[in-house]
């Protein structure tokens, strides 16, 4: 019970940002209860990862290192990580709520038997009296997240499973090296005996993955468009205006599902959360549901037809006006004044 | 006989939340779930579309659809039959209140082991908890390997199916052996409008609790005809252990929900003059946020 697992996700020797976002947030989690920072890895070369594991302040690097884990299957996964925590009893496991995440959590949940709360976007340690019982509970894990659409913010507990199991949002959480290097001892995962002929059952005959084209998630900058945009024709607007300020093009779901963007573009609780230092939110309403992938932003700015858009609620700089109207203006003053 | 196979779809009724407005929350910041209509759960209504393309690939299958909720839940059941399903099973009790996303998979999975299932398809996540939590519970529940985020079974090879499942950056096919839990990806293709001859057909059909509420005639209509009854399960139908049922089996606690208020910020107001624009775009470069 020393112990904070994070599970690492990772392929062809790549791990994923969400993976390096938990370690940090772990790290600090680890530190405040005083417990060990242990990361898990399965797959080809994975213990490889060492040095990135120790700049990341990890104590313990678990390895599954085969090829037999990669690329992932939801079955020997499960099968190996949940021998592990039942072995190392950690009192917290982390996720990131990716595909791979969502996908295998909360099976390794299931068979745990242990709760396990998707899509966190906050975690934080706390005490917790229960009314009824009486009974009082020092160092919880607070597991926040979005619920009911996003209208809501819950704060979920675990109080009497172990472990403590929460999925994470990508991009979310900081992501930065620790101050003190860890030793990231490399410890191989007894994984041959935890698994069995049934594990394997399934398998992968065909597989297309592209490369990210579009990252809007590490943009300084990020020019996004809504419904109110009108067009994909004025969308290109907002592209001319994102190049000359090197930034990023979002968008709202409603822009994605009229066809002016594509999906990869789509921020908020159904897209990608970015954290730009300047979001400038054009023709976007400002639903709940985009705002909590942008509300991070240090800097926004609304153009809206509508003063009283919910967006301006967010904003630092509210202009009220058309899109088609004010983007190209922009471009026009920036281009004047950065000679 | 024919040897059946039994399909059943996963579905759940739920608050349409892309539809709250200012009342959908009530003044002490909770959700007034009356304020907001009930829908099939949107990537529900997609596995069910999974399931009926099935049915017609699969000699003698029958699509039936298990819901857990509260009586107004026969509705979805009704709906899915419109569409195709061939009939439904209704899983409700006081019991069930309060149940967490494991304790929701233990029911549905012990209610799935009472009627028999050779394949359960089910929508990736419900739109009031996006949690995508159930589905792969309830396969490791039942002890089947699971096959997230489909989009269709591009095969079916005696006791194995071939299916392409939508991933982060791409798509991958897997075979995965029978029996299996599919869970549905809003990418995959949308349900079947009702079929106004099913519509007429299967409108009086009914559960048990239901029945009691209606005209004789109707009750007799029903009673007359098995394909009308909506199959009830209480939690005793299920012979479950009672403590992993509702709040007791439920590991997460909701210690605390808020509304979700913006630190309203005080926006500089701006007109789309030049001059404004221009001074905006000036003092941006001066701070160093842009150029």
């Amino acid at each position: 019970m020393k112990n904070l697992f994070v599970y690492i996700e990772c392929e062809a020797g790549r791990v994923a940002d969400v993976s390096l976002e938990l370690l940090t947030k772990g790290r600090e989690l680890s530190n405040r209860l005083g417990v060990r920072l242990e990361a898990v890895a399965l797959g080809k070369g994975v213990a490889a990862l060492q040095p990135l594991m120790a700049d990341y302040g990890v104590d313990t690097l678990w390895v599954a290192d085969d090829p037999l884990f990669e690329p992932f299957r939801t079955l020997p996964h499960t099968a190996v990580l949940t021998a592990l925590i039942e072995r190392e009893q950690p009192q917290i496991v982390l996720f990131g709520a990716t595909c791979i995440g969502r996908d295998f959590a909360p099976r390794v949940s299931s068979a745990l038997h242990s709760g396990l709360t998707a899509d966190c976007t906050q975690l934080e340690i706390g005490d917790h009296s229960d009314p009824k019982s009486g009974k009082h509970y020092t160092d919880l894990l607070y597991q926040i997240r979005p619920a009911f659409g996003g209208n809501i913010i819950a704060t979920i507990i675990n109080p009497d499973h172990r472990p403590q199991m929460a999925t994470v949002r990508e991009g979310v959480m900081l992501r930065a090296t620790a101050a003190e290097k860890g030793a990231a001892e490399v410890r191989e995962i007894a994984w041959r005996e935890a698994l069995s002929d049934s594990d394997l059952a399934v398998k992968i005959i065909e597989r297309e993955v592209a490369e990210r084209k579009i990252d809007i998630k590490g943009a300084a900058i990020v020019v996004a468009g809504g419904y109110g945009v009108g067009s994909k024709e004025n969308f290109a607007l907002l592209h001319e205006l994102a190049e000359v300020l090197g930034g990023e093009v979002g968008a709202s779901r409603a822009a994605v599902d009229a066809g002016f963007a594509e999906a990869e573009r789509q921020i908020g609780q159904t897209g990608v959360t970015v954290r730009p230092k300047l979001y400038i939110a054009c023709g976007i309403s400002g639903q709940i549901q985009h705002t909590a992938g942008m509300d991070q932003s240090a800097m926004v700015i609304s153009i809206n037809t509508d003063p009283d858009a919910p967006m301006t609620r967010l904003a630092d700089y509210a202009i009220t006006g058309r899109v088609e109207e004010v983007v190209p203006k922009l471009i026009q003053f920036y281009k004047k004044n950065s000679k | 006989m024919e040897q059946k196979f039994q399909i059943v779809v996963l579905a759940k009724q739920v608050p349409d939340t892309r539809q709250v407005g200012r009342d959908a929350m009530t003044a002490e910041g909770t959700v007034n779930r009356a304020a907001l209509p009930a829908i099939f759960n949107p990537e529900d209504l997609h596995a069910l579309e999974l399931a009926l393309d099935l049915k017609s690939r699969i000699a003698g299958a029958e699509v039936r659809v298990l819901t857990m909720g509260p009586q107004r839940a026969a509705e979805i059941v009704r709906e899915a039959m419109y569409r195709g399903a061939d009939g439904g099973y209704l899983l409700s009790g006081r019991e069930f209140a309060g149940s967490d996303t494991l304790a929701t998979s233990y029911a549905l999975a012990c209610a799935l082991r009472k009627v028999g299932a050779d394949l359960v398809v089910a929508g990736r996540q419900a739109i009031d908890g996006d949690t995508a939590q159930v589905g792969p519970q309830v396969a490791e529940k039942l002890g089947w390997p699971q096959v997230t985020y489909a989009e269709q079974v591009v095969k079916v090879d005696g006791d194995r199916l071939q299916i392409r499942r939508r991933l982060a950056e791409g798509v991958e096919v897997v075979e995965c052996p029978l029996p299996m839990v599919i869970t549905v990806n809003e990418s995959a293709p949308a349900c079947r409008p009702r079929n106004a001859k099913r519509l007429m057909c299967y409108k009086l059909a009914r559960t048990r609790s239901e029945l009691l509420e209606e005209q004789s005639w109707v009750v007799e209509r029903v009673e007359a005809m098995p394909e009308l009854q909506i199959v009830e399960l209480a939690a005793a139908d299920i012979e479950p252990d009672m403590a992993q049922l509702g709040l007791a089996g439920s590991p997460t606690k909701v210690k605390r929900i808020e509304n979700v208020v913006f630190q309203a910020k005080e926006a500089k107001r701006l007109t789309a003059s030049d001059e404004e624009l221009e001074a905006l775009i000036v003092e941006l470069m001066a701070a160093h946020t842009i150029g």
